[in-house]
Formats: structure tokens, C-alpha cells, sequence
């Protein structure tokens, strides 16, 4: 094992860090020079380095925010996890259920939810509810569609073989068909978690909710009428960065489950 | 169709099959009525052409096809009441068939737990299954780390995990190399000698039927049937050097004689029909 080490700089894992990490110091450098070179102002282009101040300085406001934003996509994330599987699990019952039900799953995934959104908000009273449905509708059908997927997608012959060994019902979910589904299901969550985020930022974006429990959304609606663009913009830096936790965790989570059989998460060595 | 010969106390008959049919309800008729028989403790192989009906047959054995029209039974019984007449049998597929997600054990395990065998009878039995195909040392081992061979055995241990006494091979070895295919089948001779199995065994290969066969029975394609049956009266254990041996080219040359015999019929069938 440790004979032939190979150089620190030439290991995958170290290039999978650094590489990226060399093209955001590049662009960082090359925006702060830019900003200061050009002299532009900071209600067009803030610096990098004023956004961090502004990040610093007003980081009780943008962190309560982000709390809520993360807090509702996280919820409508679970409802739609919870929510898309039994679907799937309904779909995959019978073909005539899946057959009659699916379009209607297609038409919620291509109705904007910006144009249901103040339908939603007017419906349903509570605000946070209101904003979780808008979310979940956005990050349903990844689920529903992968997850359905999934579970079809068993080999042929070896559920020939739970048959010849006349496995129950049960047995063959259990044991066949959610492990099957697995690779997709995994793959559902990892878009499904990025569109949750995005629905509830859009969601919020419409529904404008004042008083104290505002997110993210809410804080670039109001710094972008108060031409405060470094707030702007600290708070965009911040939904990207739930957007990239969010995707970590469930490349973290996918390989928990998957790492040691399914091609996807093999290394290529 | 010419019966086996019986010798002072022929064991009793294990397959059965009388005008066994398979037509498909688009009309395909994938196998006209045939008659079978083999008995108890038979290496029987299912030799022909793709499209000649040989895995349906052994499907519609394995129960995982149901005849269109006929009669077939195993040790007196129909095919899903098998268990009545104390005797079990174990279909093992072309490809490996291995859930990917579970370790050696717990694949070769999957018969018996879904039959509900407590889990340290299992175990025990998962164990001797393992070592029979000489993978012990991999019970741990995910399918996907194993080669092609090394899987089709732990595909052929979690057929012999129920303790069968009815093997029966859906072209087991045809995607290995000729190689891993010879050693693996003359392990499955010395299994099938050990265990007293009766084998129906499917392949296209005239060498593989010749090499592991007392019987082969000849089918033809366009439509599926049975053409020819031949008895390999060698003696068994069969040594690699049978293969080189004048018997066996003999055989395989009647083997080959009979398939081109059938083929031809199959285009003069197909000229009348375009007359």
C-alpha cells in the first residue's frame, strides 16, 4: 500500500479539491481587480471583498433568513420525498393507475410554479405552509418519475427467480424491487434537493411575506429596492451555498448507500 | 422418438412430457407438440438452433412457462406441485442472475430465506454450497468484484443451496470463454455424480452436449421440435482427453450430420410454403 505513494498533487481526491478550488481563486482575483481596476461602483458590481464585509456585518439578518429559506425547503423536501414515493409505490401497483395518473404528474412539473404560486399563497393561509406546498410541487417529480423508474426497473430474470421461489408480495419489494430502485431514487433526491431550494426562493419571491419571518428572497427583494447590491449579493452567495450543502449531502448520502456495488459510485481507476 | 433402453431396474421417470406445446397469442408457435421422458438421475442436453425451442422447453419444465397444450409432469406430479413427490428442482439462468446490491452469502442465501429456513441452518447450508463450487473464500465478496466464471458458480451454489434433485440449465456457460466453460463443466459432472442430480441442460455448443451428456436430444428451429435423440454411451467420470478422442468426434460428427439434416428440412418447409 504505502510503497508507491503517489505524489499528493497527482492522488484524484486531492485534484477533485484543488482543481475547482484553483478556478475560484482565478475568478475571485480577477473580479476584485476588475471591480477595482475599472472603478465600478458597488450598486452595479460590488467587490468580492465588500460582499464578505457586508456578509460579516449583517450576517444576524442574512443567517436568521437563510434559517427560514433552508427551513422550508428542507420541509417541502421531505413532503416531497415522503409524498413521491408512496406515488411511485402506487404507480408501480398497476399500469392502469400509473397510466390514468401519470400526465397529471407531467402537468404539475411544467405548470410554472410562478403562475400557481399567488393561487397558493391566496389558498392556503398559514405563510410557511403556503410556501412549502409551492416548493414541494416544484421538487415532486424528480421523485415520482425516478423513484417509478426505479422500481420497474428490475431484472427480468431475477424476478423470474423470486417467482419460481414463490416469493410474497412483500419479499419482492423488500428484497428486489426497492434495491433496484435504489440507484434511481438517489438520483431523484439529488435533483429534487436543488429544485426544492429553487422553489422556495421563488416561492417566497412571489408571495413577498413582510413582517419578522422573512427569507432569503425576501432580503434581495428588499436590498434590491434599497439599491444595497453588496446585501444583494451576499445573500445570493448564501442560497448558492445551501444549494451546493444541499447537493453535497446527498452525493454523501448516495454513496452511504450505494458505494460498494453500484457502477455509478465505483471509482475509475 | 426412440424410449431409453431399460436395464434391469431403469430408475423411475423424472420428467414426463406428453404433446407439450408453447404457441404465443400472436400465433408464434415457438414449439409443436413434443414428447419427453428422463429419468432419474439423467444428464440430459436440449441441443439446437436459437428459435428451436429449447429454453421454452425447459422453461415450461422450471414452471416459469405454462404449456399451451400437453401434459408434463415431474415424478407424477404437475410442475407447481412438485413438492408432493419430495423432490425439488432449481433452474439456473444464462446469465448469472445475482442481486448486486448483496454479498456471495446472502445471494447464494436468497432461496432459502424466502422460504423462511432459520438463519443458522441457512448459514450452514450457504457454507457447504459455497465450498462445493469452491468459493469460500469469497462468501463476503460482492458479485460485481468476482469474474464472469467465479459468478456463475455462485449462481450455480444458489441452485444447489435446496439441495435439488432437478437441475435444470438455461445455457449456463455460453458467455464465458471456452476455457473457464470446459472447467466449469467438468466441475458440473462431478457435482452432478456426487449429488445424484437428474440435469436437463440447454446449449448450442455439439462439443458441450458430446463432453457432459448421456442424452442429447436434437431440436430444430422454424418450428421448434425435436428432431433426433442420441444416447453418449461413454462412461463417466470424462476426462479432458474424451474430447480428443475418436469416440467423441464420432459423436460430434452424428451430432452435426443431424443438424444439417434438420436445417434442410427447415428450408424445404419453407420453400413449400413459399410455392
Amino acid at each position: 500500500m504505502n510503497a508507491a505513494q503517489p505524489p499528493l498533487l497527482s492522488q484524484p481526491r486531492v485534484q477533485r479539491v484543488l482543481y475547482p478550488s484553483l478556478v475560484a481563486v482565478v475568478l475571485i482575483a480577477l473580479w476584485q481587480a476588475l471591480v477595482v481596476g475599472l472603478e465600478l461602483p458597488p450598486y452595479l458590481i460590488p467587490s468580492p471583498l465588500l460582499m464578505m464585509q457586508t456578509l460579516i456585518g449583517d450576517w444576524g439578518t442574512l443567517f436568521d433568513s437563510l434559517m427560514i429559506t433552508m427551513k422550508i425547503t428542507v420541509l417541502s423536501f421531505i413532503v416531497a420525498v415522503v409524498v413521491g414515493v408512496l406515488i411511485s409505490f402506487l404507480f408501480v401497483q398497476s399500469r392502469l393507475i400509473e397510466t390514468a395518473l401519470f400526465p397529471y404528474a407531467v402537468l404539475l412539473q411544467v405548470t410554472p410554479i410562478v403562475a400557481i404560486a399567488p393561487l397558493i399563497i391566496i389558498w392556503v393561509k398559514q405563510p410557511t405552509a403556503s410556501l412549502v406546498v409551492c416548493a414541494t410541487l416544484v421538487a415532486l417529480f424528480p421523485i415520482i418519475s425516478n423513484t417509478t423508474l426505479g422500481l420497474r426497473s428490475v431484472d427480468p430474470d431475477l424476478q423470474a427467480y423470486f417467482k419460481m421461489n414463490r416469493a410474497s408480495r412483500m419479499q419482492m419489494l423488500w428484497r428486489l424491487r426497492i434495491p433496484s430502485a435504489l440507484p434511481y431514487f438517489f438520483g431523484g433526491l439529488r435533483i429534487s434537493s436543488g429544485l426544492a431550494l429553487i422553489g422556495a426562493v421563488v416561492a417566497e419571491f412571489v408571495a413577498g411575506t413582510g413582517g419578522t419571518n422573512t427569507g432569503l428572497a425576501y432580503q434581495i427583494l428588499m436590498a434590491g429596492y434599497q439599491l444595497d447590491i453588496p446585501r444583494m449579493f451576499a445573500a445570493l452567495l448564501l442560497i448558492s451555498l445551501a444549494g451546493v450543502f444541499l447537493f453535497v449531502l446527498m452525493a454523501w448520502l448516495t454513496k452511504l448507500a450505494l458505494g460498494s456495488w453500484h457502477a455509478s459510485e465505483i471509482a475509475q481507476d | 422418438m426412440t424410449s431409453p433402453p431399460s436395464p434391469a431396474a431403469a430408475p423411475p421417470v423424472a420428467i414426463d412430457i406428453r404433446q407439450v406445446q408453447k404457441t404465443y397469442p400472436n400465433g408464434t408457435v415457438a414449439l409443436q407438440p413434443v414428447d419427453l421422458s428422463v429419468r432419474e438421475g439423467e444428464f440430459v442436453t436440449l441441443l439446437g438452433p436459437s428459435g428451436c425451442g429449447k429454453s421454452t422447453l425447459l422453461k415450461m419444465i422450471a414452471g416459469l412457462l405454462e404449456p399451451s397444450s400437453g401434459s408434463l409432469k415431474l415424478w407424477g406430479e404437475g410442475v407447481n406441485q412438485l413438492e408432493r413427490s419430495g423432490h425439488r428442482l432449481s433452474f439456473v439462468f444464462q446469465a448469472p442472475t445475482l442481486m448486486p446490491w448483496a454479498n456471495v452469502q446472502t445471494n447464494v442465501r436468497l432461496p432459502l430465506d424466502l422460504a423462511g429456513v432459520p438463519r443458522a441452518e441457512a448459514d450452514a447450508r450457504v457454507a457447504d454450497a459455497l465450498a462445493l463450487v469452491g468459493l469460500s473464500k469469497f462468501a463476503k465478496v460482492l458479485p460485481r468484484s468476482l469474474s464472469g466464471g467465479m459468478q456463475m458458480r455462485v449462481s450455480i451454489a444458489r441452485g444447489l443451496v435446496v439441495e435439488p434433485t432437478l437441475l435444470l440449465m438455461d445455457e449456463p456457460f455460453g458467455a464465458l470463454d471456452e476455457i473457464t466453460r470446459h472447467k466449469l463443466d467438468a466441475d458440473l459432472l462431478e457435482l452432478w455424480q456426487k449429488k445424484n442430480l437428474t440435469v436437463v441442460f440447454v446449449t448450442h455448443s455439439i462439443h458441450e452436449s458430446v463432453f457432459l451428456s448421456s442424452r442429447v436430444v436434437m431440436m430444430a428451429a422454424r418450428p421448434g421440435r425435436i428432431v433426433e435423440e442420441f444416447r453418449i454411451d461413454e462412461p463417466y467420470p470424462r476426462r479432458p482427453e474424451f474430447m480428443v478422442s475418436t469416440d467423441f468426434s464420432h459423436h460430434a460428427k452424428n451430432l452435426q450430420d443431424s443438424l444439417h439434416r434438420a436445417s434442410r428440412d427447415t428450408q424445404e418447409t419453407a420453400e413449400e410454403v413459399r410455392a
